[in-house]
């Protein structure tokens, strides 16, 4: 990881997100999900705790999910970042994300980018999961609307239909 | 969030030694951070006294997983996602896969490391009793050099370790001596995922005939400190698992523990549950395991 | 268009895209030029009178736009019920985390700091922190007596049952407050202009409820407030009352600053200063006959309302009429009352004091089968309500019910007579302990009693020049599917496409008051409503000579546009009228209490863990009928979702209270259902029709609510042969009562042994 420039208090920090690459001047310490709102205007990713509890904030950093609450900005520094609006490409969604709207798996939708997240990296390290596996691989997403059954059964039909290509 | 970014300085060396150097020229001034589970958590809730941090995230040389012949050594900036995925830890230390594994969700796994987990010290800190009963010893590091001590006797007092102010836990190592044990862990919690321990147990045991041998019981979230159950211990090495050892066990390990009423249980039912976790894993362990 | 090919099916979700792409744009979402950010300074004491106020060093103080309840151009409430409730404490403060004193700055990250570094010096009262100290009135913290609101409701002559009856029975179960815990915390963003007025964009429930407080906060005219909702991460309750505090805290800054303010809470300060369930205590006594047929009874139901009134007297309502669930009591006296303590205000959430009392009796049910020698379903079957009944308000059922057979086939969807021989027996080994239980209940949809004519709810309908249909309501969609289902009801009363009408952002500028988005009454009494604003476009359409008897949507789009020409716009405006047959008395709380009520039986498969004394739900049958299911998906959404709640309810969530502060206010602490906890969930509909509803429909969105807690109990009483009276029902619990129970027999042992 390069040490980025410095200048008055605040770091120069280069990432890419979602396939873009972007330059911001944040403080070292500015968290990566204040860094993705704020500066990059990405409101997808969600606030729900601010501890690392609710997942709402994940997103894939150098392809694994992370909770940007708690990544401090200079550690993305060089990192790829997706966050929900990368996920849509052209207009056409994600599997996921059609099943999640076929299945009732949004509700409020406020836990939906962080689970769609959580979800896609799922299939994307287990192609077929478990019922098992997917709840484990959710356990860390809170989701106070659905009770999590259309949640799991979305995820599963769209492991059935395979990814977007 | 309720701290003032601009008031907080964080740093990226780019190696090990660099770290190490800026550790060394101004002691207890630098935190470092790996990935921040714990220490952005105190961040973000306005409870950060360390203002300057360094990072030590993803550094190779504390990212690394290597049978080393007698031990494995086991990077401390490993994420429980790596330990989850080794097969050297999977086959020969699997306590620590176990506890890895129900250490928060996936995205904490994907970043909150071993070492964090025994600098940062809670006493219910997930993977802190598998190493107790591992007898995991520890390589610290510093730019004077590098010290190797017991894990046993790294923690001090509630939230105190040896750690000098300049130095990092570089590896922790695990002898490969537990091939034939029995290996049992449980972790009781508020939930069945992303929970923080209300009492937890890693247990090895060894037996000839029905004769247990050696056997190890360690506990976390009943004392400032993660601890060995040494009178438990005592009391079933040299015996065969019958109902009465089974309660002595049971008994005793509710005497040993020392834990307190907080926010998320209470002393006596962690004394009790300790005692319930003991006496499980000698019924199961009687009852035909054979792992390690 | 066929009838039925939309309302009935689970057409998209409205937004829906927007929620899955991470375009839906929430409060914190939205940027406004030149906004500042605003935080509260809250008081550390629950019951004091204020003394100094000190600003810390450190900070630029001439920097913060500071409001104080000197600055409010109004009267210092939060309009509710009574104007008890300051928007800022003046003086005196009656709750930890009551809002004192507000700040704003560019600097969002400064405020905590800024809050931090005031001192607010008071001396201190004498506080209440439970239901028991504020009966006994040694401090009087409220009114003359403590008491925010007491009911009686009585029916026949329950002095009379006692002599002769063989049983009497009684009970008492307490609920411990519960936190709402939607994942978007509260949020408003206030503007206001010198001519424009007052605007506010906000995360809520009820636009009206914060457009009327903040008429009287802020004493400006109706026209001069503008309340809009905006996406809403989730509610439950939680943003019905509250939205209007955070409302005027934001108006306040706006005003005095003439900058836009955006106030966030982050997750601790939204749980420690918000509203939660009320706690609540019910005291049963049963007068049986040895048949098994309740007699008649009393019930004492109170509710820990917190500092000030807020909606308590509603809770309180709601939860003493369904005290007497779905039983015939031929001679009751329910008692309810709401008491105050030093506490932030209990509110609404889900269910609304039903959950409470039906814990309760569903409870207490079981202990009269126990205690009679008859099973949990056979003491139901002898007392269920039956068509031409009369509840314990008088009201007649007119609907068709038939909670026998309900509870015949939830018994058998959920093998509940197998599985309970079955337990009993493996119970006797060793090991994990499983039990099964039951719960019977209903769920009153709509306002109580005359509550919908007072509330005169207003829907519109418009056709645009395009032949596009706007729905117009302030009815909110924060997860439950109003936006869809009132676009379903719209377009097959129009015979158009689902695609062809569109909902209106909930704007007080735009939308009539349709009432709250509470009390399950959304589909109900609002998409009626919807029907008939609808079929008045239609008729209006058809008298003028447009439209025929059927058509195609570009015939219908070309009559709009040819009626718009004409006429300029085409809107049709539908307002409730109270039917005939519901009377209500509100002085003696007799009468229709509602226009429909949702029945249901649900069936708990629980087991507990010998060595951590956890309770697992293993397997949940929910039966209910709840009228005609509208959008399938939705429907079982709202079932699985409520009831993974009252799972949390009963088993995971506790509030640690210390000096009437909630101390564990964080994620970490305070415990929900993760997806690794919750058993597999098999709904079940059946479906009848009723009289008072839209397409049939009745309210389902607290239903399942109000049943869970009670039948995971009862399945806990199965499977270790102890009755817990108290929820949250945790761990910990039942470590003591296992081990009283053992220390018991061993006592009882040894004494034999000495004989």
């Amino acid at each position: 990881m390069s040490e980025p420039a410095q200048s008055e208090a605040k770091s120069q920090i280069s990432f890419t997100v979602n396939g873009r690459p972007v330059t911001v001047r944040a403080y070292s310490m500015e968290r990566l999900i204040d860094v993705l709102r704020h500066e990059l205007g990405l409101t997808g990713t969600k606030e729900g705790c601010g501890e690392g509890e609710c997942g709402s904030c994940s997103v894939l950093m150098d392809g694994t999910l992370v909770n940007s609450c708690l990544v401090p900005a200079l550690q993305a520094n060089g990192a790829q970042i997706i966050t929900i609006e990368g996920l849509a490409s052209e207009g056409r969604l994600q599997t996921l994300q059609q099943t999640f709207l076929d299945c009732g798996g949004t509700q409020c939708g406020i836990c939906t980018p962080g689970m769609i997240l959580a979800a896609f990296h799922l299939l994307s390290k287990k192609r077929q999961p478990t019922l098992e596996e997917i709840r484990e691989g959710l356990s860390g997403n809170l989701c106070r609307c659905t009770g999590y059954a259309q949640i799991l059964e979305a995820v599963a039909e769209a492991s059935r239909q395979g990814p977007t290509t | 969030m309720r701290a003032h970014p601009s008031e907080y300085e964080l740093r990226a060396p780019k190696s090990l030694t660099a770290v190490l150097s800026l550790l060394a020229e101004e002691p207890s001034a630098w935190l470092p951070i790996a990935g921040g589970t714990d220490v952005m958590v105190q961040y973000a809730s306005g409870n950060l006294h360390s203002r300057r941090l360094v990072s030590i995230w993803n550094l190779p040389e504390l990212r690394r997983i290597e049978d080393c012949g007698e031990e494995i050594q086991i990077g401390a900036g490993c994420t429980y996602t790596d330990l989850r995925a080794n097969d050297l830890v999977n086959r020969g230390f699997s306590l620590l896969s176990r506890a890895a594994s129900w250490t928060g969700g996936i995205a904490n796994q994907n970043r909150g490391t071993l070492g964090g987990n025994i600098v940062n010290a809670s006493p219910a800190a997930d993977s802190l009793p598998a190493l107790l009963v591992y007898e995991a010893e520890l390589v610290l590091i510093s730019a004077r050099g590098e010290r190797r001590v017991a894990y046993s006797n790294f923690h001090v007092a509630y939230r105190k370790t040896q750690l000098a102010p300049d130095e990092l836990i570089l590896c922790i190592c695990l002898k490969k001596q537990f091939s034939g044990y029995y290996a049992h862990a449980r972790k009781v919690g508020g939930r069945n995922a992303q929970a923080i321990a209300k009492v937890c147990l890693a247990a090895l045991g060894s037996r000839t005939s029905a004769v247990i041998d050696d056997v190890r019981l360690a506990t976390g979230s009943v004392a400032p400190v993660p601890i060995r159950l040494r009178k438990t211990e005592q009391v079933v090495r040299g015996k065969t698992i019958d109902p009465g050892v089974v309660q002595l066990a049971r008994a005793t390990a509710t005497a040993e523990v020392m834990p307190i009423d907080d926010i998320r249980s209470t002393a006596r039912y962690r004394a009790a549950v300790a005692g319930n976790l003991v006496a499980e894993f000698l019924e199961r362990w009687s009852a035909g395991g054979n792992n390690a | 268009m066929k009838h039925g090919s939309i309302v009935g099916t689970s057409v998209p979700r409205r937004e829906g895209r927007d929620k899955v792409t991470g375009r839906a744009q929430y409060v914190d979402d939205l940027v406004m030029p030149g906004m500042l950010f605003g935080a509260t300074v809250r008081s550390r004491i629950p019951r004091g009178k204020i003394k100094k106020i000190t600003f810390g060093a450190g900070l630029q103080w001439n920097e913060f736009v500071i409001v104080s309840a000197k600055d409010i151009p109004g009267k210092n409430c939060i309009a509710l019920i009574e104007d008890d409730q300051p928007c800022l404490a003046d003086g005196l403060v009656n709750h930890p985390e009551e809002p004192i004193l507000l700040l704003a700055h560019a600097d969002r990250h400064l405020l905590p700091k800024a809050v931090q570094a005031i001192t607010v010096e008071c001396e201190l009262l004498s506080p209440i922190f439970d239901m028991a100290e504020s009966e006994k009135r040694a401090e009087i913290i409220w009114g003359e007596d403590n008491i925010f609101e007491s009911y009686l409701i009585e029916k026949g002559n329950v002095d009379a049952v006692w002599a002769n009856a063989d049983y009497i029975v009684e009970g008492e179960y307490t609920t411990g407050a519960q936190e709402q815990l939607y994942i978007e915390n509260n949020g408003m963003i206030a503007v206001f202009d010198a001519e424009q007025g007052l605007t506010v964009w906000g995360s809520l429930q009820c636009p009206y409820y914060v457009h009327k407080a903040l008429m009287k906060l802020c004493d400006l005219s109706a026209e001069r407030v503008r309340v809009v909702q905006v996406e809403t991460g989730g509610a439950f309750g939680g943003k019905e009352e509250y939205p209007s505090m955070i409302a005027g805290h934001a108006a306040l800054l706006a005003m005095k600053s003439g900058k836009p303010v955006k106030i966030i809470y982050d997750r601790m300060e939204d749980m420690t200063a918000t509203t939660k369930r009320h706690p609540s205590r019910t005291r049963h006594r049963t007068a049986v006959s040895k048949e098994g047929k309740i007699l008649g009874g009393e019930i004492e139901f109170t509710l820990d309302g917190g500092a000030y009134k807020t909606l308590s007297p509603v809770v309180l309502s709601r939860g003493a009429i369904h005290s007497g669930g779905p039983y015939n009591w031929p001679n009751i006296r329910i008692r309810a009352k709401a008491v105050a303590s030093n506490s932030p205000p209990h509110g609404a959430f889900r269910g609304f004091g039903a959950p409470q009392s039906l814990f309760a009796l569903e409870r207490h049910m079981d202990r009269i089968a126990r205690v009679l020698g008859f099973s949990p379903e056979d003491i139901r079957h002898r007392n269920f309500l039956k068509t031409g009944a009369t509840t314990i308000t008088g009201q007649v059922v007119q609907e068709e019910i038939a909670l026998n057979k309900l509870l015949d086939r939830a018994l058998e969807l959920s093998d509940y007579h197998a599985k309970r021989k079955q337990f009993a027996q493996e119970n006797q080994k060793g090991g994990v302990k499983r039990g099964i239980g039951i719960s019977a209940f209903l769920h009153g949809a709509g306002f109580t009693g005359a509550g919908e004519r007072y509330l005169g709810s207003i829907v519109g309908v418009e056709a645009r020049g395009d032949g596009r249909v706007r729905v117009l309501v302030s009815s909110t969609e924060f997860g439950q599917g109003t936006n869809t289902v009132l676009c379903q009801i719209a377009a097959e009363t129009l015979d158009l496409r689902y695609e062809d009408v569109e909902i209106a952002q909930p704007d007080t500028q735009e939308v009539p008051n349709s009432g709250p988005t509470v009390a399950s009454r959304t589909v109900m009494v609002v998409g009626k409503l919807v029907q008939s604003a609808a079929l008045g476009i239609r008729q209006t359409l058809k008298a003028s000579g447009l439209l025929g008897e059927s058509y195609t949507a570009e015939e219908f789009r070309a009559a709009c546009r040819a009626y718009i020409t004409e006429h300029g716009n085409l809107r049709s405006l539908a307002q409730y009228e109270q039917p005939a047959d519901m009377v209500w008395d509100e002085e003696n709380y007799r009468g229709s209490a509602y226009a429909a009520f949702a029945w249901a039986v649900y069936v708990a498969q629980v087991s507990v863990d010998p060595v951590t004394y956890a309770v697992t739900v293993e397997d949940f049958v929910a039966l209910q009928e709840v009228g005609k299911v509208l959008h399938p998906v939705l429907a079982k959404g709202q079932i699985v979702g409520g009831i993974a709640q009252a799972i949390g309810f009963a088993l995971y969530e506790k509030v640690i209270w210390e000096n009437g502060r909630m101390q564990n206010g964080q994620m970490t602490n305070y415990i929900m259902p993760t997806s690794s906890d919750l058993p597999p969930i098999h709904v079940y509909f059946e479906e009848f029709g009723t009289t008072h509803d839209a397409f049939g429909a009745k309210g389902i969105g607290e239903l399942p609510m109000d049943g869970p807690a009670p039948a995971i109990v009862n399945a806990v009483e199965d499977a270790l042969g102890v009755s817990f009276h108290s929820i949250p029902l945790m761990p910990e619990d039942i470590f003591e009562a296992l081990e009283a129970r053992r220390a018991a027999e061993d006592a009882i042992s040894a004494a034999r042994g000495h004989i």
